[in-house]
């Protein structure tokens, strides 16, 4: 939190084309993470910047999931934050369709159950919070039906209002969360890795949670999480993560059934299989690089099995295949790769 | 719904209370109940002091002079009613400390309530908004805490002494107190909570109430200060305990409370210089009322502190 944002150029607000709830363009973040004035000064060290968000670019339709996957420290959260506007972009433009984002506000579901409800609250001022700031109902008394409702359609009973977080398990404030979500009115939630703390049990609980509410109330999610098969139940499209770029783009079932990017088949191999729990998978050495000094080319070039002369030195441009699958990889650009399945 | 709960209110509060960790607690310590019965008595008797006393202290026209050097009643030549004798000028010593000890308890409240409100807001800003005001908050807090409450609290009182006319002096002489206590003491808070603040601020309960665009003020309010009372709470009960003293001290030493409205540490700087000439009831009796009252709220702090630790449960 101590890094700041530097130079505000971006813009976060406007109208989309029909048809997407949310429009990312060349979207890119970066924080200043130089030493303080005097270390500089005295240890002659330069500014240093993170380029957490690097020209990211992406749609979510309308009553859609769209899913940004990628490892710890890919800035796929950098994006959810950006989106909600607690951080305000270096450049590049989110924009909203008119009937998201109501009163310019997005709500988000945090990740963290423990940290993302105030331990001195009742459940029900937690829940009555947005609804109250907002002004969204006039009458204590109709806050308090609102609040009601919102409770049971989560999954909890009207008198859990009377109780403390600390009262309740990780699923169980998780579906709190979600209630306070919900009490804006939002057409467009984004959940920031909303089932990560959780047992595998109650993940799929949340998740169909989740996806039930999505029919019901006609819902946009902007989906964050690291876990594929979280991931796969819950989107429609998918957008792959690495460093801060996004290396494939592409409706689900496409994406699980014919990844193209090198790193996408390593993502998809890290999945537990019950029918083949000890199959052979293709170690790739090494770890996230430092996004502070990105590889140059394409980023994933060290860790890539691909990788020649050229990924090293040219960064790849985002290819359409097929109508809608995007990707940015030399290997696939040039057909050098394996066929997925083949490895 | 809502009447029904409001009639309930008060004893689902006490039994709340009994249900407690911080109840089960105090059961569990005898030294913490004895030293907070202690207490509650020491400011009972302080506050009903015009009941209880046998003279007015203030009041020079009552003091019999005829009377004065009295031992306590239990010594030879001692006289009833003056329990723990007299001073030379004839006051009653019991009345004088239940007196001074009202003083001393209100001057010690005031102080923390002064401190602990300046603290808290200093802290709050300097946590959640950070940046420069963070660094002017805390640099002020730093030079103040460089001086020694004592030298400060002298400084204070010095200043007002030249600022304020003569027949002045003595009566704003408590408010002087205050400021010169406080001046030092907020700072601790401060920093306490401004830790603690800065915590919280990267919570993300927080960033969802900043989602809803919740003012500033409001979230440091309502969302943060009650997320760091707990330790202040702590701080403060020892604090009241230190106020007490540090007043006593400026008192002993001539720059707090003067003789006209002795505070506990006035009637130990007058009885001190009767000492040596045998007349130790003068001195003895506040000096022992002061420890009382400052270990009473010590070992109650001691206890809060070990009580609200939830890693010593």
């Amino acid at each position: 939190m101590s890094a700041k944002s530097v130079g505000v150029t971006g813009t976060r607000k406007g109208t989309t084309e029909a048809g997407a709830a949310l429009a990312v363009r060349a979207l890119v973040k970066t924080f200043d993470i130089s030493a303080p004035f005097l270390n500089r000064l005295i240890e002659r060290k330069p500014r240093r910047y993170l380029r957490a968000v690097d020209e990211i670019s992406f749609d979510v339709p309308k009553g859609g999931c769209l899913s940004l996957v990628g490892e710890s420290g890919c800035g796929k959260s950098t994006v959810a934050r950006l989106v909600v506007g607690l951080y305000s972009p270096t450049s590049g433009e989110i924009a909203f369709s008119n009937s998201g984002g109501e009163q310019g506000l997005t709500t988000m579901v945090f990740q963290d159950p423990y940290s993302s409800l105030n331990p001195r609250w009742r459940v029900f001022d937690i829940v009555a919070e947005p609804i109250r700031e907002l002004k969204l109902r006039s009458t204590e008394n109709e806050v308090r039906a609102r609040v009601e409702e919102l409770l049971q359609t989560v999954g909890l009973s009207p008198r859990d209002g009377r109780k403390y977080p600390h009262e309740f398990s990780g699923g169980q404030r998780q579906r709190i969360s979600i209630a306070r979500a919900l009490a804006t009115e939002p057409a467009f939630l984004v959940c920031d890795e909303p089932t990560s703390a959780l047992d595998v049990s109650v993940q799929a609980q949340i998740l169909n949670l989740m996806r039930d509410l999505q029919d019901r109330l006609g819902l946009t999610y902007l989906f964050i999480s690291h876990d594929m098969s979280v991931v796969r139940h819950m989107s429609d499209r998918i957008a792959v993560m690495y460093l801060g770029r996004i290396v494939e783009e592409a409706p689900s079932e496409t994406l699980f059934e014919e990844p193209l990017h090198p790193y996408t088949r390593l993502l998809l191999d890290t999945i537990p299989a019950l029918d083949a729990p000890n199959r052979d998978r293709e170690i790739t050495a090494g770890e996230v690089p430092s996004p502070i000094d990105p590889p140059s080319g394409c980023a994933f070039h060290p860790r890539c099995p691909l990788a020649n002369q050229r990924c090293k030195s040219e960064r790849p441009a985002v290819l359409l295949r097929d109508g809608d699958h995007q990707i940015a990889c030399h290997a696939v650009e040039e057909g050098r790769y394996a066929p997925a399945g083949m490895t | 719904m809502a009447p029904v709960e409001t009639a309930k209110a008060p004893t689902a509060k006490r039994a709340r209370w009994r249900d407690s960790d911080l109840w089960w607690s105090l059961k569990r310590s005898p030294l913490a109940m004895a030293a907070g019965a202690l207490l509650v008595v020491l400011v009972i008797a302080a506050f009903l002091a015009p009941l209880l006393a046998i003279q007015d202290p203030y009041n020079l026209a009552a003091l019999e002079l005829w009377n004065a050097e009295l031992p306590p009643v239990w010594q030879h030549n001692g006289q009833w009613p003056y329990l723990l004798g007299t001073d030379v000028q004839g006051r009653d010593i019991m009345s004088a400390i239940l007196y001074g000890s009202r003083v001393s308890i209100i001057i010690g409240i005031a102080s923390v309530v002064v401190s602990l409100v300046v603290g808290l807001m200093a802290g709050l800003a300097a946590g959640y908004i950070g940046g420069w005001v963070d660094n002017l908050l805390m640099r002020v807090g730093d030079v103040l805490l460089s001086i020694p409450t004592i030298l400060m609290a002298i400084l204070v009182s010095a200043v007002f002494r030249e600022i304020l006319p003569t027949d002045l002096r003595d009566g704003f002489a408590p408010v002087i107190l205050i400021i010169a206590i406080s001046l030092s003491a907020w700072v601790q808070y401060a920093r306490t909570v401004r830790a603690l603040a800065m915590v919280e601020r990267g919570k993300e309960y927080v960033q969802a109430a900043r989602l809803l665009k919740v003012r500033p003020g409001r979230i440091m309010r309502s969302h943060i200060l009650p997320n760091t009372l707990t330790p202040i709470l702590v701080a403060a009960t020892l604090n009241f305990g230190l106020a007490i003293l540090i007043e006593a001290t400026l008192s002993f030493l001539g720059v707090g409370m003067p003789p006209t409205e002795p505070s506990l540490g006035t009637l130990i700087r007058i009885g001190n210089e009767y000492l040596f000439s045998g007349q130790w009831w003068i001195v003895v009796f506040p000096a022992i009322q002061l420890s009382l009252l400052v270990l009473s709220v010590n070992v109650l702090g001691d206890w809060l502190r070990d009580a609200l630790n939830p890693k010593l449960r």
